[in-house]
């Protein structure tokens, strides 16, 4: 059932330090970008990671495919430590395991034809007999709804769509089972958005794909996702099934999160109106996370005891896992 | 709606470039009442912004503007230099998106204040300091006096957006013109900027045009929508009434292919193809090419304006074939 097991994940950057700092002996500062997170992602499953920027989510999702090695913890792919991994069963691992980038323009080679984008990704992991290169780079076009002709074409003739597209197709060429994919809609406009979700959907459904869905957007997340992670400063705050979450959000941020959300909606204008912002403050400092629970500066039911110690994700006498101590039921 | 603040009127902007002519705004009409909210909206390439910077001549040397935009009764695009910049900053102020390229690094926020208030208002020194201390007290900056002083390197992404606001109210505009002012902010921060706007437009009696690409940015906030698709006007009209009863069959794609629409998991439904080139004189209808609605008169002939309701004109041939999204009535 769990594909992808994740424990206790940590990631840290050293901040840059300045001369007076080094002279003085000061210690060197750490950017907490992702801090003891512990999910599992089920086959077959849409997994949605939401927060706001400076949440961890990217370096997160960049961590799963040890684009960046995590400080702490432990990943688990059908079992087998990922973060031991070495040579060929490395190589393997990558296989499975696929990205799908935000940035349609800075992810695909300039220089190379989507025809040779695509070879190469067959190439690499030998996935089918070098002869069936030409005819299975065809399939995958047709995968992503492209004309077999864009294996000619280089990635500026195409749109920001069909650039996302392409990325798709690169990722699908090695037959992974689980894709991440780092807010890949982001950079389009909302028409062009929804064939690209829609893409991802139907993947779905044909290929059995299991999905990370990274996103700022708590729509899409709300539309796409079987199950959803809330992160906070580099902590899951709750995570659970994603129509419960939203009908009956349990954590105070992901209250706000939901009711910060503009929406098309009958009488939205006098409901604006008549309602206060959803949350005073601003996201505190990575590199100054403030103790305790990393929302009680901004939190409108803080205690004291909130800025005491983290709180743990725990069930709380819910239906799913919840950091927040004034939460029970 | 007695008579308008602001009138556009067949405004129409063409850049020369190297590879020809862009028309970026082809004969944009619309009215802006006094206290009223305006959600100008459309895609990426649409016009929207080239339309608001056109307002206050704010486009550079290779746009070639025409049209007129009505000011209490002088034309904005043909007036003086000199008396363009006392209506400029002053009656008619703008926020643009990135506040950290619009505000000057090299500059105390308080000093930016002071430009403003020099340049249009009469008060002596100690009344500037005491109104830049105001304003960034209503635009919600604690320890507004200390804040004067800072650099905007010193504030986050949300206190900048702030801090431009506060510019912009400092010669008590009758007109805001927004630029995407939050766009660029997370949905917790563009939720608090949003607030202040709203609360600034009402306790201040300001009119404001506010430019997104986010409807329900538009729904939430404005009191009128145009929308806007290659450098054309659609579809204007009170946002309820154009949300719920679409009459132009490009923002009626458009709401489809919001996810929402429909129960979560399902297929969203797309605008098929590619908005136009907007480097060669469309013909018809510039959404006919993608429009599932198109007859053949939609490709030679460009539907103009036309009443529906009061107050909500479409260009479009489909106008009545369009299905109503809501039940009239039950809104």
């Amino acid at each position: 059932m769990t594909l992808l097991a994740v424990e206790g994940v940590s990631k840290r950057f050293p901040a840059r330090r300045g001369l007076v700092d080094v002279l003085s002996g000061r210690p060197r500062q750490a950017v907490h970008a992702v801090e003891q997170v512990s999910l599992e992602v089920r086959r077959g499953e849409t997994l949605g990671i939401v927060g706001e920027s400076g949440c961890g989510k990217s370096t997160f999702a960049r961590c799963l495919v040890r684009l960046y090695e995590p400080d702490e913890g432990a990943i688990r792919f059908e079992g087998a430590d990922v973060l031991a991994l070495q040579g060929d069963a490395r190589r393997n691992f990558n296989r499975h395991v696929q990205m799908v980038f935000q940035d349609p323009y800075g992810s695909l080679n300039p220089r190379m034809t989507v025809g040779d984008t695509l070879a190469e990704a067959l190439s690499v992991h030998a996935v089918v007999a070098r002869a069936q290169v030409p005819a299975r780079v065809r399939e995958l076009l047709d995968l992503v709804h492209l004309p077999a002709d864009a294996a000619e074409r280089y990635p500026h003739e195409f749109s920001g769509g069909q650039r996302q597209r392409i990325g798709i197709a690169r990722a699908l060429a090695v037959e992974p089972s689980l894709i991440i994919a780092d807010e890949p809609v982001s950079a389009l406009d909302v028409s062009v958005q929804a064939s690209i979700v829609n893409l991802f959907l139907e993947l779905q459904a044909r290929l059995g794909l299991t999905l990370v869905f990274i996103t700022h957007d708590l729509r899409l997340v709300k539309h796409m996702t079987h199950r959803v992670a809330v992160m906070y400063l580099g902590r899951i705050v709750e995570v659970g099934p994603t129509a419960d979450l939203f009908a009956a959000p349990r954590h105070p941020y992901t209250q706000a999160l939901i009711r910060a959300v503009p929406h098309v909606k009958p009488a939205a204008r006098e409901a604006r109106r008549n309602r206060q912002a959803a949350v005073t403050g601003e996201l505190p400092s990575p590199l100054k996370p403030p103790p305790g629970c990393a929302f009680h500066p901004r939190c409108p039911i803080a205690q004291p005891a909130c800025a005491q110690a983290v709180p743990a994700l725990e069930d709380r006498g819910g239906a799913w896992p919840v950091a927040c101590i004034r939460v029970s039921g | 709606m007695n008579t308008p603040l602001l009138q556009v009127q067949d405004l129409r902007v063409t850049f020369t470039t190297g590879r020809g002519a862009v028309h970026a705004v082809d004969g944009v009409t619309f009215d802006v009442g006094a206290g009223e909210v305006l959600g100008l909206v459309g895609e990426s390439g649409s016009g929207k912004s080239v339309t608001l910077r056109a307002i206050p001549r704010l486009l550079h040397d290779n746009a070639a503007v025409s049209g007129r935009v009505l000011w209490h009764g002088q034309d904005l695009l043909t007036i003086p230099d000199e008396r363009l910049r006392a209506i400029r900053g002053g009656q008619v102020a703008m926020v643009f998106q990135e506040p950290m390229s619009a505000l000057n690094p090299v500059l105390p926020i308080g000093m930016q204040i002071d430009e403003v208030l020099v340049a249009h208002t009469d008060m002596d020194r100690a009344a500037r300091r005491r109104r830049a201390i105001e304003l960034l007290g209503l635009v919600g900056i604690a320890s507004a006096a200390t804040r004067l002083d800072q650099y905007p390197h010193e504030f986050s992404g949300g206190m900048r957006q702030r801090a431009m606001i506060a510019i912009s109210l400092a010669a008590q505009p009758a007109l805001l013109l927004a630029d995407e002012p939050t766009t660029a902010l997370d949905v917790t921060i563009q939720d608090q900027i949003l607030t202040l706007l709203l609360q600034l437009v009402s306790e201040l009696g300001m009119a404001m045009v506010l430019v997104t690409h986010d409807l329900g940015v538009v729904a939430e906030t404005c009191d009128r929508v145009a929308v806007m698709y290659a450098g054309r006007l659609c579809e204007t009209g009170p946002v309820e009434l154009v949300f719920n009863r679409p009459r132009h069959a490009y923002t009626d794609a458009l709401l489809r292919s919001m996810p929402g629409d429909g129960a979560a998991g399902a297929m969203l439904t797309p605008i098929p193809g590619q908005p136009p080139r907007i480097d060669s004189p469309v013909p018809g209808c510039a959404f006919a090419p993608r429009c599932s609605y198109a007859e053949p008169r939609c490709t030679t002939e460009r539907p103009v304006l036309t009443a529906y309701a009061p107050g909500h004109d479409s260009a479009c041939y489909a106008a009545t074939r369009l299905p109503a999204r809501v039940e009239e009535g039950a809104a």
